[in-house]
């Protein structure tokens, strides 16, 4: 066991017990908190894969915007401190049924799969990886349609907010 | 000799030889120095705070026309001392309904974010803590995290003031956060990198003449999102009745008073190493202690530069705050990064010069600059003037006493 795999085991045990922590604790800012965790290891996972750009990324657009708009819905909505109801569905015995057959469905196609104890190939330093993103995503062959769709997309969706938070107070302007 | 010209490299060298000399494997040996060093930037910057507390109350002081604290020690140097055994021997008090595992996470997450800052900037030449190849990113993603520290210290509070005052203190942050990000692509665009090792080795001349208005911009954006005057209205004590961290007290207000302050430090160091080029100056790379002086000395300026403008102008309010950080900053940022960014990739593709280099790009920051004051002005201008509520009516001055009517006649 390189140490490698083991870093790589804790991480991946943190992730999944956070997911966990996620969906069956009572309390929905901690559970909100829990997802901070397991997006924080993910973007752990993302160092060890050699992805620092990505790393970053995710913790700049996932936990300091979506997962503080988490909070500040959860915050602006409910009473949070004392929220009540129930919290699991009568139905789940189906879901843990349906949950286990894709886990075990999953686990019959990875134990096809030959490659457990490979190491991953040894990629070129981060900066040319970083130089070829940059250039992918403005190069004509590569993904510029794309990102130019999403730059226009995202701008559809602020002037929309903007409309629908204006309300009844001067939506003519 | 080298002990002296280069003493943190040497004394590594050292302690890492001596490990490997008592047989650990060089994996560990590696991850040791990591912490090691880790752990004496931690400490180093935490016990800078106390210098950082007592010269800003004397400096806030001497701006305001008096003595700061002047009792304790020689012209009241040690006066942070009492300060910490008093916030030491505070009783930790829990309000009632408070979530307790929230509540205690949030200072040691603000401190933390603050000193997670300190990992990447270059303290001397080869002396830097994790040399990553984004480290202004690195940079925003860990004020994400302060932004966080903070929301979470306001809501679980029980307290619908601290509430406020964090989601206050959210708002003006992710506001604030867009025109830093911008203003910190600037040396990006010019340095060709991300890693802020490699921006400060760029900068034969400093970015400060490259680029002045970015340096204005980060320097107005930096001290919003520490929440430093004057946009303080967060945690001052006649706004919101202190903000997030008014139910906190003893050592974990001591985490926010100290995430605070170091916070102050920690963004000048950021603009020293993204504009005034770090730990560069005469004869820093053969005598590397000089570049640490070097960038000591420069980050001090700045520290008091912003502790100039704290004790200088009035407090912001913060529908003034929002609309100038997104209708004047954000526009301006926007604008600077596109003409920098067009104006460095003509000028390599013709070959320019050096000269030529800074005077385009410092063309540009003036007319920018100039553009700018056109914009407040005109805001100025359009804004409505107050209708005056009240006439002032002199009821105490100017009138003879008049003897209290009788009440019978």
């Amino acid at each position: 066991m390189t140490p490698d795999m083991i870093l790589f085991l804790v991480i991946a045990l943190v992730t999944l017990a956070a997911g966990f922590m996620v969906v069956t604790t009572p309390n929905i800012v901690h559970a909100a908190l829990w997802l901070i965790l397991n997006l924080f290891a993910v973007a752990v996972l993302y160092v060890m894969l050699n992805a620092g750009f990505f790393a970053m990324v995710q913790v700049v657009v996932y936990i300091g915007a979506i997962a503080i708009l988490f909070i500040f819905a959860i915050m602006l909505t409910r009473h949070a401190m004392r929220d009540s109801g129930p919290r699991f569905n009568t139905d789940w015995p189906m879901a843990a049924i349906l949950g286990v057959a894709l886990l075990a469905a999953l686990i019959w196609i990875l134990s096809r799969w030959q490659s457990f104890m490979t190491l991953p190939p040894m990629l070129t330093s981060d900066t040319d990886i970083l130089r070829q993103l940059g250039q992918a995503l403005v190069s004509p062959n590569a993904f510029f349609i794309p990102f130019e769709i999403a730059s226009v997309l995202l701008v559809a969706a602020m002037i929309g907010a903007i409309y629908v938070a204006w309300g009844k107070s001067g939506g003519k302007k | 000799m080298a002990l002296l010209s280069d003493p943190v490299i040497f004394i590594a060298n050292w302690i890492e030889n001596l490990l490997l000399g008592w047989g650990l494997a060089p994996l560990l040996v590696t991850i040791i120095m990591d912490l090691l060093g880790a752990g004496i930037i931690s400490v180093a910057m935490l016990l800078l705070v106390v210098i950082l507390i007592v010269l800003e109350r004397k400096l806030i002081g001497r701006l305001q026309g008096r003595f700061g604290p002047n009792r304790v020690g020689p012209y009241g140097l040690l006066q942070t001392i009492p300060d910490m055994i008093k916030i030491f021997t505070k009783e930790y008090i829990t309000p009632q309904g408070a979530d307790i595992f929230i509540y205690n996470l949030a200072p040691i997450m603000a401190t933390s974010a603050v000193l997670l800052l300190w990992a990447v900037i270059p303290y001397a030449p080869r002396v830097v803590g994790s040399d990553i190849n984004v480290g202004v990113l690195y940079l925003v993603a860990v004020g994400a995290l302060g932004t966080l520290a903070i929301l979470l210290a306001g809501f679980s509070s029980n307290n619908k003031y601290a509430l406020l005052g964090a989601f206050r203190t959210v708002a003006q942050m992710i506001s604030y956060e867009v025109p830093m990000v911008l203003a910190l692509l600037v040396p990006v665009i010019l340095a060709r990198s991300m890693g802020v090792n490699e921006i400060v080795n760029a900068q034969y001349v400093w970015y400060v003449i490259l680029a002045p208005l970015a340096t204005l911009i980060l320097f107005i954006t930096a001290m919003a999102e520490v929440g430093r005057a004057p946009f303080d209205l967060l945690e001052a004590e006649s706004e919101i009745v202190a903000g997030f961290h008014i139910e906190y007290s003893g050592l974990k207000f001591g985490f926010f008073y100290v995430a605070e302050f170091l916070h102050a430090f920690t963004i000048s160091g950021v603009i020293v190493a993204m504009f005034f080029g770090g730990w560069r100056g005469p004869g820093a790379e053969t005598y590397p202690i000089l570049g640490f002086i070097y960038f000591m000395i420069k980050t001090f300026l700045i520290y008091f530069g912003t502790i100039w403008v704290r004790g200088s102008l009035p407090r912001v309010r913060i529908d003034q705050l929002l609309g100038f950080g997104w209708k004047i900053l954000v526009p301006v940022a926007l604008t600077l990064v596109i003409f920098t960014a067009v104006a460095e990739k003509m000028m390599f593709l013709m070959a320019a010069t050096v000269i030529v280099r800074i005077l385009v790009h410092l063309v540009i920051n003036l007319l920018l600059v100039l553009v700018l004051i056109v914009i407040f002005r005109a805001q100025e201008a359009r804004r409505p003037l107050r209708k005056p509520v009240a006439e002032p009516r002199t009821v105490a001055l100017g009138r003879h006493s008049v003897p209290p009517e009788s009440p019978s006649a």
